[in-house]
């Protein structure tokens, strides 16, 4: 009995090895550690491949033999293993040009960037912005342009003062222009080139390029101007659910009543604010390049929190090299910028050809009394408790 | 009107003003990322 035991003891022994081995088989033995036909399979068909492998392949000059030894001249380093260093960009680089963008010579978030920023994102956001146009038609078609229902009483209200305008007129001028040559900037490549010829397109983009750039400062400061100035206007309160309910009164005869800005204008606002703002910012780290990196600390904070994963997708990249930053703000920079043009696209129709008397507003500052009693008629209480406390006291 | 035309001069004001700034505060690209000290071209 004891034989028997000793001779199983002996069996499973021997056999743990072997398991053992099996577990932690290579699956590149067979090509020496180098890739494997799967591997290749699978980058072909766009599916992912596990690229550690080759991505610590990088050298060991810790295990090499002396480089004055035969075969020890790389320091422990083939030309293969540098290569692979500089592609994964884990190299120890050093560089005459300064900046931090000198030391990455090999990034591969260059041809998806480029591939989204010529492809998708011409035709999206050309659709978006021609998209919100045909509507914009369509709506004017249907309902016609909205028309003060009253009597007209010929007295006015100010309802923007001067500085108010000056904010507006400048955030307002500023956008279009921005928008403009932005959208030159765009789709420069893509269709301007094809249509006008590298020469014309030349001369026009290194114009449009020193007037965004210029241009953008003026935007930062109309943008301020007005957020200081209209901010407490535009806080939420119970007015707006009741006006969202009612659809803002756009179609049939009802004005639900407003504030000084109604709901409608609020969302406006706070699109102008928040989207704006983002501009600015992704703005500004496209124009000192390199300087602000934010995406990879704003991805690595987000795979902090597992975000990925409540979508299902894999954790968003980090680290990113400095090319991929700007890559990012780019992108970042012309969606959030399209999103708020097809913002405003709507906010210039119903300031203008939309809706009778809603010019004045920003044109002379005074509006109809009858105007503004139909779309802010609790503006319009406001204002005249005001003028009669101010009666008062004189 | 007249908040509108002050807006148009102020927009041109900030615009240039803003470039001469960064113009002259050495804020452009090649200033911050060209080393023309370290490179000897005459050799």
């Amino acid at each position: 009995m004891l034989r028997l035991l000793a001779v199983f003891l002996l069996m499973f022994g021997l056999s743990v090895p072997a398991l053992a081995q099996e577990a932690t088989v290579d699956p590149r033995a067979e090509t020496g550690g180098a890739q494997t036909l799967d591997d290749i399979m699978r980058r072909q068909s766009q599916q992912k491949v596990d690229d550690t492998f080759r991505r610590s392949e990088t050298g060991d000059p810790e295990a090499a033999a002396p480089i004055t030894a035969p075969l020890g001249t790389r320091g422990g380093q083939s030309d293969a293993d540098l290569w692979r260093a500089l592609r994964y960009d884990t190299a120890d680089v050093t560089t005459q040009a300064r900046g931090p963008a000198a030391k990455t010579l090999i990034q591969d978030g260059g041809m998806w960037w480029l591939k989204f920023r010529e492809g998708p994102l011409l035709t999206y956001g050309a659709a978006l912005l021609g998209g919100t146009l045909v509507l914009l038609a369509l709506f004017y078609l249907i309902r016609g342009r909205i028309r003060i229902k009253g009597a007209k009483t010929g007295r006015t209200i100010t309802r923007f003062s001067g500085v108010e305008r000056f904010g507006h007129w400048l955030l307002a001028a500023s956008f279009l222009i921005l928008g403009v040559t932005g959208l030159i900037s765009l789709f420069g490549r893509k269709v301007l080139i094809p249509a006008f010829g590298h020469e014309a397109f030349s001369t026009l983009a290194i114009g449009t390029k020193w007037v965004h750039n210029n241009v953008s400062w003026a935007f930062m400061v109309a943008l301020v101007i007005i957020f200081v100035f209209w901010v407490i206007h535009n806080l939420p309160d119970r007015t707006d659910l009741h006006w969202l309910a009612k659809g803002g009164g756009i179609f049939g005869n009802s004005h639900p009543p407003a504030k000084k800005f109604n709901a409608g204008q609020k969302l406006i606002f706070w699109s102008v604010i928040v989207l704006g703002g983002s501009i600015s910012v992704s703005g500004i780290s496209l124009l000192f390049p390199f300087e602000f990196n934010m995406f990879g600390a704003t991805f690595a904070k987000l795979n902090d929190w597992g975000v990925a994963g409540w979508v299902g997708s894999d954790p968003l990249p980090y680290p990113l090299s400095p090319q991929e930053e700007m890559q990012y703000a780019q992108l970042w920079h012309a969606i959030v910028s399209l999103v708020l043009t097809a913002i405003i696209f709507a906010h210039i129709y119903i300031g203008s050809i939309g809706m009778e008397g809603a010019f004045d507003a920003m044109g002379s500052g005074d509006v109809e009394e009858q105007w503004a009693r139909e779309h802010h008629s609790l503006w319009v209480d406001e204002v005249q408790e005001a003028e009669l406390r101010q009666g008062r006291k004189a | 009107m007249k908040a509108f035309l002050i807006a148009m001069v102020a927009l041109v004001v900030i615009t240039v003003g803003a470039n001469q700034v960064l113009t002259l505060g050495n804020f452009s690209s090649e200033a911050v990322s060209a080393s023309t000290g370290n490179v000897r071209i005459d050799d």
